[in-house]
């Protein structure tokens, strides 16, 4: 069986996935870098019976996996996962129609209607550009000073991506979430991210420890992948007094850190998974 | 079309820090396109060739880089 791994740079995270599949007999790995990749569409034809997108550009992960899956092959994640996953606009639709918790969202097109939508909701709020992960250009605003500053930058200085205003309510997390993995349909392993910042992410500073996989966040964290289409993803969940949330959803999770810490092999799940979907199971 | 996975050939092989240059140690299942930090210098750096070892700057981040 051959598997592609399409990758740019291969991180520890790519590594560690490379090494669990060398220790599968009958299992040929396949690298595609997509530095050196060319398209010739409707006539592609790509030797590999599932392809592993581990892209670091999402627009290269993007437009990949719709010209391999244009081309016949099975991908984990799908296009459509990533598509949805890739824009928060389109992953807060999905967790809604699915009736996943979530923060609240207001959506809004301009400057003026979005500091209206930033009134009602009340301050802190979380403007997000909608495509963007790492916690790029995240702004919490706690006042209307702060929202007219923001808005008013993001519409003369930034690009039309940053004209889409995507405003969460800010949710007191105490200095830490929950990052959850998902894979296939159970939650495999959870970290918390603990930072003294807002921002949490790891890619930021946030220091991981392992966190329980409960009933209630397996639940939740399957249903956050259900709801983006399935496959390998992890789920940024925020933990309220009331309820867990689902943050974000991210299709192309990094783990590296992660699995001394949970003590789970985490790539060797995805390995199992992968090779599934390649069975066609 | 692609690369294929090869096997270490187990000789210790060094390749040049590009900004320092520190010889650094490539381990053995060193493939190129690998991710490595400069352990003299910390300069992120990318495994450009194995034969000869070779390795570059890694590229900055982009804008849509990420997970």
């Amino acid at each position: 069986m051959k598997i592609g791994l399409l990758h740019s740079l291969l991180r520890k995270d790519e590594k560690y996935l490379m090494d669990e599949f060398a220790k599968i007999k009958g299992v040929e790995l396949v690298l595609i870098d997509d530095r050196e990749i060319t398209f010739n569409l409707g006539k592609d034809k790509f030797d590999v019976d599932v392809l592993i997108e581990r892209c670091i550009n999402h627009s290269r992960a993007l437009h990949g996996l719709k010209l391999f899956e244009a081309a016949g092959i099975k991908c984990v994640n799908s296009y459509n996962v990533a598509t949805i996953c890739g824009d928060k606009l389109l992953t807060s639709v999905a967790l809604a129609e699915n009736n996943v918790s979530q923060p609240e969202v207001r959506v809004a097109f301009t400057e003026e209607s979005a500091l209206k939508a930033i009134e009602e909701m009340g301050y802190p709020v979380v403007l997000k550009p909608a495509v963007g992960s790492w916690g790029r250009l995240l702004s919490k605003i706690n006042d209307k000073d702060a929202a007219e500053a923001i808005l008013e930058h993001k519409t003369v200085l930034g690009s039309y991506h940053h004209s889409i205003f995507y405003i969460q309510k800010y949710v007191e997390k105490k200095g830490k979430d929950i990052r959850s993995f998902v894979v296939g349909d159970k939650c495999i392993a959870a970290i918390y991210r603990t930072s003294p910042h807002w921002i949490t992410n790891t890619a930021r500073g946030g220091v991981a420890t392992n966190c329980p996989v409960t009933e209630e966040l397996n639940d939740i964290s399957v249903r956050a992948a259900q709801a983006v289409g399935g496959g390998i993803v992890a789920i940024d969940v925020f933990e309220t007094e009331q309820c867990l949330m689902v943050n974000e959803v991210n299709y192309t999770m990094e783990y590296k850190n992660s699995i001394t810490t949970t003590g789970v092999n985490i790539p060797q799940k995805m390995a199992e998974y992968i090779l599934q979907v390649a069975e066609g199971k | 079309m692609f690369a294929k996975l090869k096997k270490w050939n187990k000789e210790k092989m060094k390749a040049e820090c590009p900004v320092c240059g520190a010889m650094i140690d490539l381990p053995e299942g060193t493939v190129v396109g690998e991710l490595i930090e400069c352990p003299d210098c910390g300069t992120e750096l990318e495994v450009e060739s194995l034969n000869p070892p070779t390795v570059k700057e890694a590229p900055q981040e982009e804008e849509d880089w990420g997970e």
